[in-house]
Formats: structure tokens, sequence, C-alpha cells
């Protein structure tokens, strides 16, 4: 029984260690056509806006379009240098929407004198920035993973910043804003991205554990306490920290965050079920308690009441003269820069989608509608691509965050729901949700390039030997290096200490310092150990973070740069798919 | 600016809206088929499986060894061994193909081990050299102490762990 001889099984066991997925191409050639017509359609809804502007008052027209232009122009450069991969389409559709929002900001600026449109140009110049910058650093998504725990702490601290006196804005009864030097800005807003981070990353971990162990109650098996305590310690954090802040929106968008996750990782219903119930009992205690819930319940149910019409603060005039700017829109929109969408309070924040209701007509909201459907598929897409788990949880989870806070505004502005303040993403005025959405945008565009990029498996070609034995070659010279400065160091230490026996000392003492560096490996070979012994010492000295080991150093090779853990880390990607197979002509 | 080119570009907007959606959507095509060749993939391996599961010898690991490494660099391990475990003793010729362990019975060597994960690990054959790469399993792959977090290049001689099964690669 020792040695097994062979059947002719090379597919049986190269198919059970690979699944082949369907042939992706860059298509960023696709991207640029897309993006030249997103850029058309948000300069010309700036334009179409007020048509008389465009000869003389032109600073905005100009501003804007600049910006798109410029914007989609230099995040495509960068998706073309370091994701070649990514989704073509997210990038076309992000540019549209945040364009139409510009266009929208800017026309209820010309009827209400504010100045909400520059700044909305200004934060999508920031937050295309942004992106690029995390498209260009987060090379493989899975270095969040390493952070998990530090999203955790940071979402508490984002989340809690608000409340802090002197720092904290209280603005229409919701206490969700912080002011630094003038400017204001909404932490939670980032939140959503670093709650997500570390529920993809705790559940990626613990799936298993809170699937299998625990107690079986009847059908139900409910996991261990120590399994879910994370996650309701960051499920707690923010819903306690919202009801403090008194902004429901945010509150059932991490919520629904935090149920999409789990169900996602789970894939049991019942924790949708137990969820719903939870919010249903959350609802009427904080109807019971709290007096601004009830009141939004009362606008919501009640909006047509006079009574509730006219009430001060937090009547439904907002919802109802949405709803009428809804109607007056009909089917085809009374045309941009021709309805009266500026009656509506916060018509440029959270009532953009009337105003594009009533501009647009059902035909136009419902083609935004469609663009973030498309996103958010694309998202699902991405997630459904990528092979790791951390990855599919966070592309699923961060599509999730859009859809939701999508489905809360434009829920609340129909009156499917009561009306909660959040932010249309992508399109309304404000400069955090811009940013967090736009660097979600960029997250899911990093994970949809391993999703898409090809696998290219089986026996090495020359270029991958040379890689790789570039990465050994760097990795001896490494270890030449330690070694030689830790014989110069031990000499000078030995020398200081005794004087004249240094010089045979310090010989041997490196000799053993190399192999008992690695006591995880036990050296049965000579050589290898030797060899892999030096390798970690070598990066343990020149890794950044202090100690790491052999099998860290190639994973986040961003930060060294160096071409031989480079090529490590693409030979790994690269493990055994099936024979080799470029699936297209990219890489072979 | 007159009646008719307001209305024109009015529903040339919403035209164009539509137009850009119809487009990607189009472009999209058949991307949104999510693994779209692993039907054929899977059909065409199972018979051969079934067939390698037949024979008198449950672990069908074994692939003749491929006619030696191009370069001629030396040469990759070619053998290997469990040192612990339930399926202690046994040894397992590598050809060029990559190996799965797990617990699954799916796996190129299934390890009936309860502390195994359905698909534990892999090894992957990559120039001369073995490449073991952990495949997200709950209990970890160990080179010595060290949790693998990534694909490590594996020498013969290396001992490392698979649940509570331990293996090693001989030339």
């Amino acid at each position: 029984m020792s040695t097994v001889p062979a059947p002719s099984s090379v597919p049986a066991a190269s198919s059970a260690a690979g699944t082949a997925g369907p042939v992706q191409k860059p298509r960023r050639f696709t991207e640029l056509l897309l993006l030249v017509v997103a850029v058309g359609i948000g300069v010309g809804a700036n334009i179409l806006v007020d048509p008389e502007r465009l000869a003389s008052e032109n600073e905005h027209i100009l501003a804007s379009g600049l910006v798109l232009g410029i914007g989609s122009l230099v995040l495509h450069v960068v998706l073309r240098l370091r994701a070649k991969y990514a989704d073509p389409y997210v990038l076309p559709v992000v540019v549209a929407l945040n364009g139409l929002g510009i266009a929208m900001i800017h026309r209820i600026d010309l009827t209400t004198d504010q100045a909400a449109a520059g700044s909305q140009v200004l934060w999508t110049a920031i937050a295309m920035a942004a992106a690029g910058l995390v498209l260009w650093f987060l090379k493989d998504h899975r270095v969040l993973r390493r952070i998990t725990y530090i999203c955790l702490v940071l979402s508490g601290v984002l989340l809690l910043l608000p409340l802090l006196p002197g720092l904290g804005l209280e603005l229409n009864g919701a206490r969700i804003w912080i002011s630094v030097g003038g400017r204001t800005f909404q932490p939670g807003e980032v939140a959503k991205i670093t709650l997500a981070v570390f529920f993809a990353g705790y559940l990626s971990t613990n799936r298993d554990l809170i699937l299998l162990a625990g107690k079986k109650i009847g059908p139900v098996r409910l996991p261990r306490f120590r399994d879910m305590a994370p996650m309701f310690a960051a499920w707690l954090i923010a819903i306690g920290v919202l009801v403090f802040q008194r902004d429901l929106g945010s509150a059932i968008l991490f919520f629904g965050l935090f149920l999409a996750m789990i169900y996602l990782a789970t894939s049991r219903l019942s924790w949708i079920v137990i969820g719903l119930l939870l919010v249903a009992a959350g609802g009427f205690f904080a109807s019971q308690v709290f007096g601004h819930v009830a009141a939004r319940l009362d606008s919501w149910l009640n909006a047509f009441d006079p009574e509730v019409y006219n009430r001060a603060p937090g009547g439904s005039a907002q919802i109802v003269q949405g709803l009428f700017g809804l109607s007056s829109g009909g089917m085809f929109g009374q045309g941009l820069g021709q309805g009266r969408p500026d009656l509506v309070s916060y018509a440029n924040s959270d009532m953009i989608i009337t105003a594009f209701g009533e501009e647009l007509g059902l035909i136009g909201v419902s083609a935004i509608l469609m663009l973030f459907f498309l996103f958010v598929t694309r998202g699902f897409r991405a997630a459904l691509g990528t092979r790791d788990a951390f990855g599919k949880l966070l592309a699923a989870g961060l599509s999730a965050v859009i859809v939701l806070q999508l489905f809360v505004v434009v829920g609340g502005v129909t009156r499917l729901i009561p009306l909660t303040g959040l932010t249309t993403p992508f399109m309304s005025a404000g400069g955090s949700s811009l940013l967090s959405n736009w660097i979600i945008a960029a997250i899911v565009l990093a994970i949809s390039h391993t999703a898409r990029r090809p696998v290219v498996t089986g026996p090495a070609t020359e270029e991958d030997l040379a890689e790789v034995a570039a990465y050994e070659a760097a990795l001896r010279e490494a270890a030449a290096r330690d070694a030689q400065e830790r014989a110069e160091r031990r000499e000078r230490r030995a020398a200081r200490r005794t004087g004249d026996r240094a010089e045979d000392d310090s010989a041997r003492d490196t000799g053993d310092d190399a192999t008992a560096a690695q006591p995880a490996v036990p050296p049965t070979t000579a050589q290898a150990a030797a060899v892999d012994a030096a390798a970690t010492e070598a990066l343990s000295a020149t890794g950044p973070g202090g100690r790491r080991t052999a099998a860290d150093i190639p994973h986040g090779s961003d930060a060294d740069g160096g071409t031989p853990t480079e090529a490590m880390s693409r030979l790994t990607d690269q493990g055994g798919h099936g024979p080799r197979s470029t699936e297209n002509g990219g890489a072979s | 600016m007159s009646e008719l080119t307001v209305t024109l570009l009015r529903f040339g907007f919403l035209a164009l809206l539509w137009i850009f959606i119809f487009s990607i959507v189009a472009s999209q095509g058949r991307d949104l088929a999510v693994g779209g060749k692993l039907p054929a993939a899977l059909t065409r391996s199972r018979p051969e499986r079934r067939r390698g599961g037949g024979s008198s010898a449950p672990e069908t690991a074994a692939v003749p060894p491929a006619g030696g490494v191009p370069t001629g660099q030396r040469a990759r391990p070619q053998t290997l061994v469990v040192l612990e475990g339930p399926l202690r003793g046994r040894s397992y010729p590598l050809g060029s193909a990559p190996v799965l362990l797990g617990r699954s019975p799916e796996a190129t060597v299934p390890l009936g081990d309860d502390y195994a994960s359905g698909r534990h690990a892999r090894l992957f054959p990559q120039g001369s050299r073995w490449f073991l790469e952990d495949l997200g399993s709950t209990n970890g792959t160990y080179v010595g102490q060290q949790r693998l977090s990534r694909a490590v290049p594996l020498d013969a001689g290396t001992p490392f762990r698979v649940g509570k099964t331990v293996l090693e690669l001989r030339p």
C-alpha cells in the first residue's frame, strides 16, 4: 500500500482543484466608449438645465464638464495600469449618476440662490481622486482582511465622533455631522465601508463556526455566543450610537448591512426573519420612546392630513410636495430646468429623486434606478466571480449598502416606508456621501479585477520560472546581506566584550543563528532548512512591520514595490487550476 | 430657443439615458452567466473520476511523472509521504498536476481526517518546485508552526500539517 500506481486521471485531478470560469477580456475600450457617453450625459444635463447659460455664465458647465471628463479619464488610465480586468461598466454608470446629480443640484441652485453645486463639483474631484488612490494602492483587496478588527474599532470611533462635544454638530435633530474648520463631514458615511470590511473579514473567517458549532433547538441551530459576540458588538455600536444620534436612516442602513452580510455568509433565511422581527420590535419601541420617530411615522401614515402637513418641524409637507412633484412630472417629465423641484425642502439632498421625477418623469427616474441596478448587479457579479470568501462578502456587502441606501431613500420619498434622511448615493449634495460612495465603487472595481483576471495554471513558462528565480535570488541576496550584517554586529559586540577571542565565535554563531531562527521548520534536509531560515530571516529584516514571515511577504507586496515579491504574488494567484489555459491572450 | 428644439432636447436626453443603459446591457451579454463553462468541464471529468475510484486503489493522486522539467533545473520532488494521521505510511507519486488535499472524497488525496476541511489545501507545481496553498480551511495548513496565509514553495523533507495529518515531499 505504499505506492499507488497511477491511473490516467490528469483531468480528474486538475478539475478537482479548480473551476473554469467564463473567458474574460479586459474590455477597457468598451469602458472608454461608455465613459464618453456617461460624461456626455453629465455635461448634457448640466447644459440642459439652463441652455441660455452656455453662452454667458458658463463657469459651472465648464468646471463640472472638466472635472467629470478629466476625472473619468484619469480613473480610466489608472484602471488600465493597475486593474486591467476590472469591470468595464461600473465606472461609466457612476460617472453618469454623478453628472446627473451635479446637474440637478446646479438646477436647484439656480432657483434658490444656493451655491451647493460648486462644492459638489469640488467634492466630485476629491472623491474621484480618492477612488483613483484606492485603485492604485489596493492591488489586492485581501489586504483589507488584515485590518478586520481595526475596522471594527474605526467604525466605533467614526460613529462616536459626532457625539463628542465641540466636534459634533446637530442639524435638524440628528447629530451625525462633525465640523472641522467650518466644513461639515458625516463620519457615518465612511463607517459603512469600515463596517462592511469588518463584517466581511469576520464572517469569512468564522462562517463555519457560526454555521456548525452551537446548540440545536428545534429546527434552528443557534450559534455559540462567543462566535457571534463581535458581530453583535458591531451591531450594538451601530444601532446604539445611532439611537443617540437620532438618525433613523443610518440605523436602518447599518442593520440592513448586518443582516445582508450574515445572510450572504450563512445562507440561512432564519437570520432575515429574526432580523426583521428585531426591526419590528425596535421600530415599535422607538416609536413609543422617541418623539422624532413617532413624528416620522405619523407624517408617513397620515401624510395628507392638513394638521400633520402644516406641523412646524417634522410635518409631512416635504413628503407630500415631493409626491406632487412626482405627479406633475408624469411619464416624460417637465424637462430639465422646467419644473419647480425647489418647492420641496432639501430638494438637492434627501429629495433629489423627486426632483428628477418631476423633471425627467417616470421614464427618467426608471433610467436612474436602472443605472443603480446595473451598478449593484456588477457588484454582485464581481462577488460571484472572485475566488476568496472575503472578496465575495465584501463586494456583495458593499453592493448591498448601495442598494439598501437607495431603497431607504426612494422608499421614503415615495411613501413606501417612513422618510428618513439618507443621501441618494452618488447624486445628493454632500461631500462625505460622495466620497465614501466613490471609494465603494473603487473597492468593487478592485475586487472585480481579481474576479475577472484570467487564471493561468499548469506548468510554468520560462517567464514564470525567471520570476521565481529572481524572487529566490533576491531572497538569497537579502539573506546574505543580513548574515553579513549580523556577522559584523556580532563581531563588534564580541570585540567589545572580550577583545581577542571574537573572531572564531562570530563565524560559528552566524551559522547557528541561521538554522535556529526558524524553529517552525524541523531541519530534516540541512540545505532546505538553511534556505528557509535564511528566507525568513531576510524577510523579517527587510519587512516594514517588524517580523513577517515568508508566507506573508508576497501577499501585500504593494508597499515593497519590488519585482520579486510581486512576481511571487502573481504566481501564487495563478495557483493550479487545471491544465495551463491562458484563458485569454493576456498573460501567455 | 424654439419650442421644438426644447422638446427635442427633452426627449433626446431621455433617449440618451436609455441608450446608455441598453448599450451597457447589450455589451454585458453573456458576462452575467456565472461559470458558463463549468457544466462542460464537470461532465467531462466525472466519468473519469468514477473510473479512477472503481479501481483497486482509491487514491487517485498519482500522475505519471511528466517527462522531467523542461528547463533542466533541479528536479521537482516526486513523492508525497504521509508521516502522521489516519493515512500514516502511505505515499503518493506526484506528477505535474495540482494535488488537492482534504477530507472530501473528491480530493486527489482524501485524508479521512476529521480535523481537515473538505477542500483543505492544494499542492501545485511551478517550475522546479511544489507550492503549498491553503484553500481557506477552518483549521489551517501549517508548515512547521507557521500557518499559511499565502502559497509557499515547499522543499523536499519539509513536513507540513493538514488537520492532524502531517505530510512531506520526498524527491
